[in-house]
């Protein structure tokens, strides 16, 4: 089934915009530049490129307008008549013609001027040729530009146009004006027809869809038809006509009973009668409606009458098809405000429409390629007898095999639910071990025995070897107890043994000190800053350890005191004879006294130590003593500003440092440097 | 579940302690602890770190050959289990083991033998020596002069005796 579709028809520019288009695309899809000075050929060839290409750029759109553009005669006469009917046939015959036309006088310019061109002899007149043929070129289509107007305008009401197939299952409505037939459309299928008080609210044809029994119907509802003859009809209602008269489709010929539309019920049935010649071979159906204002029963007789009339023609119509003479599918009431017997209008004419093309697709002689679809031959039995199916007598055995051998063996699985499940039960895994005795199954063997493996030891005749080993230990325990003492005679005694050991404390203790020395030599002085500064060195000390060593130390101890330092110091004690040396043993003055006292005498002992300080000796330099005097308090004076600074003297200087640089430069690893 | 040695020292691995280092020639060197097993990271030799047994065997410190030593022997085929003979092997086990142990006390005093000779001799030696630290050389003298004297003569005075009487 084609699907007549008017919107892909290419869209015709207007005459101005038709030149703009293809001058421009001559510019840009030809080479532009070109100069004086080139070749006189590739002059001629450049300007008569540019006329051919816009010749031929002409010549396909037009083509393109002619060839989309459908020929009424050439597509279904119901098409053709709307399209007639709507778009006055000559116009848009002429209007197509003068398309045609315009095409063939423009591929003859191009001719002309190309001919032309292929005898200029300069850059200037190859071009004014060219300027002339795309010229007359483009007057040409603004000579035509009405007709591509025109052309416009139905192009784009064809594409609007419903898209109807006249081949498929259609039920067409008519009827007088305000019958209610769009509302009846509206109510079966999803179009949105206009509904209005005012007649003539359908000007063109509408199509809905409808199903019924699983098959698409295709709805048309019509403008309302006038009672006049054919001459008389506008666009409008000839537009249904049309459609009445072309497409093979079922018809509704709708009454309104209640005169509401504005006609009567004898107008009605005299449209119906005008134009009961169009319902031929279509299966009709008239439909009262508004019954909810005017039930069909309660007509007048008049009225009654011609109903009855118009329904004897609808069965005569029935008869003809070769369908039952019921009447029950031919006159059928409805209201489309009430929603009553809508349906069932909808279903008789589907059925009715569904009936009559069956009958004619059975008719033709397609029909026998696909009469098997319709068709199961199911064989008739030929006798009484059974016939089951057959299966060999092996096979039955195995089957029963089957089912007895899968409860004979017991799985560890089985055992293990029983006793238990999964978590409680751990299988026996030493159940199915192979040894000498069954007892020794459940054995538990240690691996491990005294920082041994005991797998290493294993040997069937180990005892063997053990008994062999003990024997061989058992002999050389005899040999060794022999040779086991081994004494010497050379032992020490008791004496020398504490002696020796005497020793060996003192060699330690020399060592340990020594150490100690060794460890603090990086930080002792070489010279230590003062002798004896504990008084270790005493008579005494040296007496102990003389006596110590065996010997008696009073002899040493005498000679050392004689010879000390305090008795030399004693000039009086001398000059008065040996015999005070034995006597005068003192001890009463302190030691640092007799130091003091000893070390300084010694020293001026020559000389005599006093004088009165401001004496002066000849040597000196000074006037008098008065000099002398002032000389030393000047001399004070001056020391004492140092002294009080702690200086020793005037070398002795201390340059601070004020502004350390650790503490005065730098980042602190953590934290701010506001401080410094 | 097994015992091994250890690589570096030889002592033994007990299960859950030690690391297991494999060698990308699938050599597999086991540790007791992480100090051989750094010992072994600084390419240390064991033959020369004195506390491991391959230096005391190599220096002679510790007994090297033995029969006792044949007794265990790793077995590469698993035996089918007989209670008898685990049950000998126990035992033997324990005796063996008291075996080892003596002898390796009597290499060790075998090995000690002749000390106490060496260490009297260096004490004498010593006594002579460093005899000035103890006592004055001149006490020494007198000492030695003055023993000599305290000798009691006994025969002279018994044969007076017997004259006397007759």
């Amino acid at each position: 089934m084609v699907q007549y579709n008017f919107k892909k028809t290419t869209v015709v520019p207007s005459g101005k915009d038709f030149i703009d288009i293809i001058l421009s695309r001559t510019q840009r899809q030809t080479p532009t530049v070109v100069h004086k000075g080139y070749a006189i050929s590739r002059l001629r060839e450049f300007y008569m490129r540019k006329v051919k290409f816009t010749q031929q750029n002409f010549h396909e759109k037009l083509s393109a307008i002619i060839d989309d553009f459908p020929r009424l005669d050439d597509i279904h006469p119901f098409y053709g008549d709307l399209l007639r009917l709507l778009y006055d046939k000559d116009h848009y015959k002429l209007a197509l013609g003068q398309v045609n036309t315009a095409r063939n006088i423009i591929g003859k310019i191009a001719k002309d001027y190309v001919r032309l061109l292929k005898y200029g002899d300069s850059l200037y007149r190859c071009k004014s040729l060219k300027v002339a043929a795309l010229g007359r070129m483009c007057t040409v289509i603004k000579g035509i530009s009405t007709s591509l107007a025109y052309l416009e305008q139905v192009r784009q009401h064809m594409a609007r146009l419903p898209s109807i197939d006249p081949n498929t299952r259609t039920l067409l409505i008519c009827g007088y004006p305000n019958v209610g037939k769009s509302s009846f459309v509206n109510k079966i299928t999803r179009a949105d027809v206009d509904v209005q008080p005012y007649a003539f609210t359908t000007k063109s044809l509408f199509v809905g869809h409808t199903d019924y029994k699983y098959l698409r119907y295709q709805v048309i509802d019509t403008p309302g038809i006038l009672d006049r003859p054919i001459e008389e009809r506008n666009i409008i209602e000839m537009c249904s006509i049309t459609a009445l008269a072309h497409i093979k489709a079922a018809v509704l010929f709708f009454l309104d009973l209640s005169g509401s539309c504005g006609y009567s019920i004898e107008q009605q049935a005299a449209l119906f009668h005008s134009i009961k010649r169009l319902f031929m071979n279509k299966p009709l159906v008239i439909v009262c409606n508004k019954i909810d204002l005017q039930p069909l029963e309660g007509l007048s007789e008049e009225d009654m009458k011609l109903v009855m009339d118009m329904k004897a023609e609808a069965i005569k119509s029935v008869i003809a098809q070769g369908g039952d003479s019921n009447d029950e599918g031919v006159l059928l009431t409805m209201s489309t405000m009430t929603d009553e017997g809508v349906i069932a209008v909808k279903n008789a004419a589907c059925e009715r429409l569904l009936n009559q093309r069956v009958e004619i697709k059975m008719k033709s002689k397609k029909i026998n390629d696909v009469l098997n679809r319709f068709h199961v031959a199911i064989p008739k039995p030929r006798d009484t007898k059974e016939r089951p199916p057959c299966i060999p007598p092996a096979i039955l055995e195995a089957r029963a095999k089957a089912n007895v051998e899968t409860e004979k063996r017991k799985l560890e699985k089985d055992l293990e639910e029983e006793n238990g499940g999964a978590g409680v039960y751990s299988a026996s895994l030493k159940k199915h071990y192979i040894l000498d005795d069954e007892e020794w199954k459940e054995d538990i063997m240690p691996e491990i025995l005294d920082g041994h493996n005991v797998y290493d030891f294993i040997d069937p005749d180990i005892l063997q070897r053990l008994e062999e080993l003990e024997r061989e230990e058992g002999f050389r325990l005899e040999t060794e107890a022999d040779d086991d003492f081994e004494m010497d005679g050379k032992e020490l005694t008791e004496e020398e043994q504490a002696l020796l050991a005497e020793i060996r404390r003192k060699k330690k203790l020399l060592i340990q000190e020594h150490r100690i020395k060794k460890s603090t030599a990086e930080s002792r002085p070489i010279v230590p800053r003062k002798f004896d500064k504990d008084n270790k060195y005493t008579t005494e000390r040296m007496g102990r350890e003389l006596s110590a060593l065996g010997m008696n130390p009073t002899s040493a101890i005498n000679r050392v005191r004689s010879r000390s330092i305090s008795r030399r110091g004693r000039k009086r004690e001398r000059s008065l004879g040996r015999e005070g040396e034995a006597m005068d043993i003192d001890n009463d003055q302190s030691n640092k006294k007799l130091r003091a006292m000893s070390r300084s005498r010694s020293a001026s002992r020559s000389r005599s130590k006093s004088r009165p300080p401001g004496e002066v000796t000849p040597g000196e330099g000074f006037k008098d003593s008065t000099q002398k005097q002032k000389a030393i308090k000047i001399a004070k004076k001056s020391v004492k500003v140092r002294n009080k600074n702690a200086r020793k003297g005037e070398a002795d200087r201390v340059i601070p440092n004020l502004k350390p640089k650790h503490l005065f430069s730098g980042k602190r690893s953590i934290g701010k440097t506001s401080r410094r | 579940m097994r015992l091994e040695k250890c690589w570096f020292c030889s002592s033994t691995v007990y299960p859950g302690h030690g690391i297991q280092f494999v060698r990308n020639d699938a050599k597999i060197f086991r540790f007791c602890r992480s100090k051989c097993h750094k010992n072994f990271k600084m390419k240390r030799n064991p033959r020369k770190v004195k506390w491991t047994k391959a230096y005391r065997r190599l220096h002679g410190k510790d007994m090297t050959q033995d029969s006792t030593f044949e007794f265990e022997r790793k077995r590469n085929r698993p035996e089918r289990y007989d209670r008898n003979v685990a049950e000998k092997t126990l035992i033997a086990i324990k005796k063996i083991d008291k075996i080892r142990v003596a002898r390796e006390a009597r290499h060790h005093k075998m090995r000690m033998k002749g000390k106490q000779a060496i260490e009297r001799q260096a004490a004498l030696t010593e006594l002579e020596k460093s005899i000035d630290l103890v006592k004055a050389p001149a006490s020494l003298l007198q000492e030695s002069q003055i023993t000599p004297k305290i000798k009691v003569k006994v025969a002279d005075t018994q044969p007076q005796v017997e004259h006397m009487e007759e």
